[in-house]
């Protein structure tokens, strides 16, 4: 080969850096947050499922349970009637406030401060088992009303949640359908809320043990951070849904 | 294998725009403020008959209150609206999927109701 290189073959020959040509990550995220927005994405896919199922079975039902006579009671307080939306507000407040708590976890953790990045994070995990306490006094007070997975009240308790001169028949049909709907939805949704709870618990193990500090990257609380801000996402949807519409 | 994280911390840090304390607790008031509103409807509007809303009316505005809330949860909280646009589109627009699901059993729900008729 001479010396001299054609115009043509120094042109083939540049490395290219443009974000597509190869060499790196054209997202610009480390692998495991990629996958765990991927991984979201899918979930994502589940959730709207059992969403749309239930907004297309309440769609096409004649009659529905009225969420503000469903949860009208305060669980846990002797409050039975009349306050609609303010124990489930209490939960969205928690919640909220528990995805808040994750992101100062998240902020702290960009300024390498292990200390500050675990009491925020034990802040999350309180948040976290609060909302699990609220949704279990929940599932107590409809189980007690006569709800469950394919079990609906008696129907003197029934009418209470209709407006009246709606047929028996009509009114059993379309409970059964809420019943089965509230428990599977809410009850996927808490299961994350758990699973959330699970990983907070070891990461923050993880952090008192100093794992972040030496690899020199809190990355990994970005990581949970994007899960524990997913189920706060759901929330929010489950919540119009359910309660609002 | 081990540099790899503090790589990326380091191609992170500096020109790029992020979260501050003061930001996040924006968010959250946002977010708060957004679900008094909804309260506000269910709870004021709707059963007073307040302006004329009813649930005909307080329904799409949920479903939009809902939305808005989902995006600053998503943009702000996950962080994507500060991620490269190609990892923007790659979770945004699957999403598209969802959106043909809803119109399919909307569709056939309605069907539904014909049937039940």
């Amino acid at each position: 080969m001479s010396a001299a290189v054609s115009p043509a073959v120094s042109q083939i020959d540049e490395v290219k850096t443009t974000p597509w040509s190869g060499g790196r990550s054209p997202f610009n995220v480390e692998y495991g947050k990629m996958m765990m927005w991927f991984f979201l994405l899918s979930d994502a896919f589940t959730f709207s499922s059992l969403l749309i199922s239930y907004g297309s079975l309440r769609f096409s039902a004649p009659t529905w349970p009225s969420p503000s006579l469903v949860f009208q009671s305060i669980p846990g307080t002797s409050v039975e009637h009349g306050a609609p939306l303010v124990f489930v507000g209490l939960m969205t407040f928690i919640l909220i406030m528990s995805s808040v708590t994750m992101v100062l976890a998240v902020e702290a953790g960009h300024r390498n401060s292990k200390k500050e990045v675990v009491w925020w994070m034990i802040g999350t995990i309180i948040g976290g088992l609060m909302f699990l306490s609220c949704q279990a006094l929940e599932w107590n007070h409809l189980h007690s009303e006569g709800f469950w997975w394919s079990a609906i009240p008696n129907k003197e308790t029934l009418q209470e949640f209709f407006s009246s001169g709606i047929p028996l028949g009509q009114q059993q049909m379309s409970s059964h359908q809420f019943a089965n709907l509230f428990f599977t939805i809410t009850g996927f949704h808490g299961f994350h809320v758990f699973s959330g709870v699970i990983i907070n618990i070891i990461i923050t193990i993880n952090v008192l043990f100093g794992t972040y500090q030496k690899r020199g990257s809190y990355l990994m609380i970005e990581k949970v951070g994007l899960y524990w801000h997913f189920v706060d996402l759901v929330w929010v949807f489950v919540f119009t849904f359910f309660y609002l519409v | 294998m081990s540099a790899e994280p503090t790589e990326m911390h380091a191609e992170h840090g500096g020109h790029e725009e992020t979260m501050t304390r003061k930001k996040i607790w924006n968010v959250f008031f946002v977010l708060l403020a957004i679900t008094s509103i909804e309260f506000t409807i269910a709870l004021y509007l709707v059963p007073h008959h307040i302006w004329g809303m009813t649930y005909h009316i307080a329904n799409p505005v949920y479903i939009v209150l809902t939305l808005l809330k989902a995006f600053y949860i998503v943009a702000y909280f996950m962080h994507l609206k500060f991620e490269r646009v190609a990892l923007v589109y790659a979770i945004l627009v699957p999403i598209l999927f969802i959106i043909g699901l809803i119109l399919v059993l909307t569709n056939e729900s309605h069907y539904w109701i014909g049937l039940r008729g």
